[in-house]
């Protein structure tokens, strides 16, 4: 699930969220209703990135300074 | 994050990080500012605008750190100057809350769903806020606090306080339908916010 992939690359946020997960909703009484709160986050989440998103990272990139200076590859795959 | 620090000369590479970092954050960004402000158009608006100031300000990103947590930083300082502007004010003197409120959030969203985002949207902001940030973007209490530049125990007793009122109107099935549009529930709502606006809220401490 893509929540889960993007949570996982942020290795410190992951720790903290089982944190903030037990304080929470884990507690003595979670409300019935703390499911649906996360959802309504979540969905959002994973809404596919309208096109304006899309274009307004593509214009950051395009500022990049390698790009221009160097003429780096666009992507040269140093992903990780 | 509490304290920015200036890295001066930014690497090719580490630039390209920042990117990436800030390209996974944005749906995150997205979420938080839906229920910030509960219009999906305003709350992109807000978004585009957190991502320009994140990526102008990027040598102020402490590399290691949470990005998630940076930004959100920036996203609520965003939403409470254009509130100062009196940019959401003037949807909610057009009675666009209103519409919005009465209406389903998403047409394929449970009625239940819509229930809970109505609610959400009934919450004084500084709680509201408190609540989607633990309850919803797992921010721990510490986190949470970091971001809005105030106590731990603030943000236990807002959250504490959302909690209380969501599940008063949840379970209890009492959500106001016209709250927003409601002269006292909205004079109430822009009353805090004109505390925040006048720094002696939530704001304050990020200057």
């Amino acid at each position: 699930m893509r929540v889960r992939e993007l949570m996982g690359t942020d290795r410190n946020m992951a720790s903290k969220k089982q944190t903030s997960d037990a304080e929470f909703a884990g507690g003595e009484n979670a409300p019935a209703w703390a499911d649906g709160l996360k959802q309504l986050y979540d969905d959002v989440v994973d809404e596919p990135l309208p096109d304006a998103f899309k274009d307004l990272l593509a214009q950051l990139d395009d500022g990049l300074d390698e790009r221009r200076s160097v003429g780096a590859p666009r992507d040269n795959g140093r992903g990780a | 994050m509490a304290e920015p620090q200036k890295h001066p000369t930014r690497t090719p590479a580490q630039k390209a990080d920042f990117k990436r970092e800030l390209t996974e954050v944005v749906p995150h960004l997205r979420a938080f500012a839906r229920g910030l402000c509960g219009r999906p158009d305003m709350a992109d608006d807000l978004v585009q605008e957190t991502m320009l100031k994140a990526w102008t300000a990027q040598d102020r990103f402490e590399p290691g750190t949470s990005m998630r947590a940076w930004t959100f930083v920036i996203l609520r300082n965003a939403y409470l100057t254009d509130m100062r502007r009196n940019r959401f004010r003037g949807e909610y003197d057009e009675g666009v809350a209103e519409r919005i409120l009465t209406a389903p959030a998403g047409q394929e969203e449970p009625l239940h769903l819509s229930d809970m985002h109505r609610a959400l949207l009934t919450l004084p902001p500084e709680r509201r806020e408190a609540l989607l940030l633990v309850g919803a973007g797992g921010f721990s209490y510490e986190e949470a606090a970091e971001i809005c530049g105030c106590a731990i125990g603030t943000i236990k007793s807002r959250v504490g306080r959302a909690r209380a009122a969501l599940t008063s109107m949840l379970e209890d099935d009492d959500i106001p339908q016209r709250s927003i549009g409601d002269d006292t529930a909205h004079g109430a709502i822009l009353k805090e916010l004109d505390e925040v606006a006048a720094g002696r809220g939530i704001a304050a401490a990020k200057g």
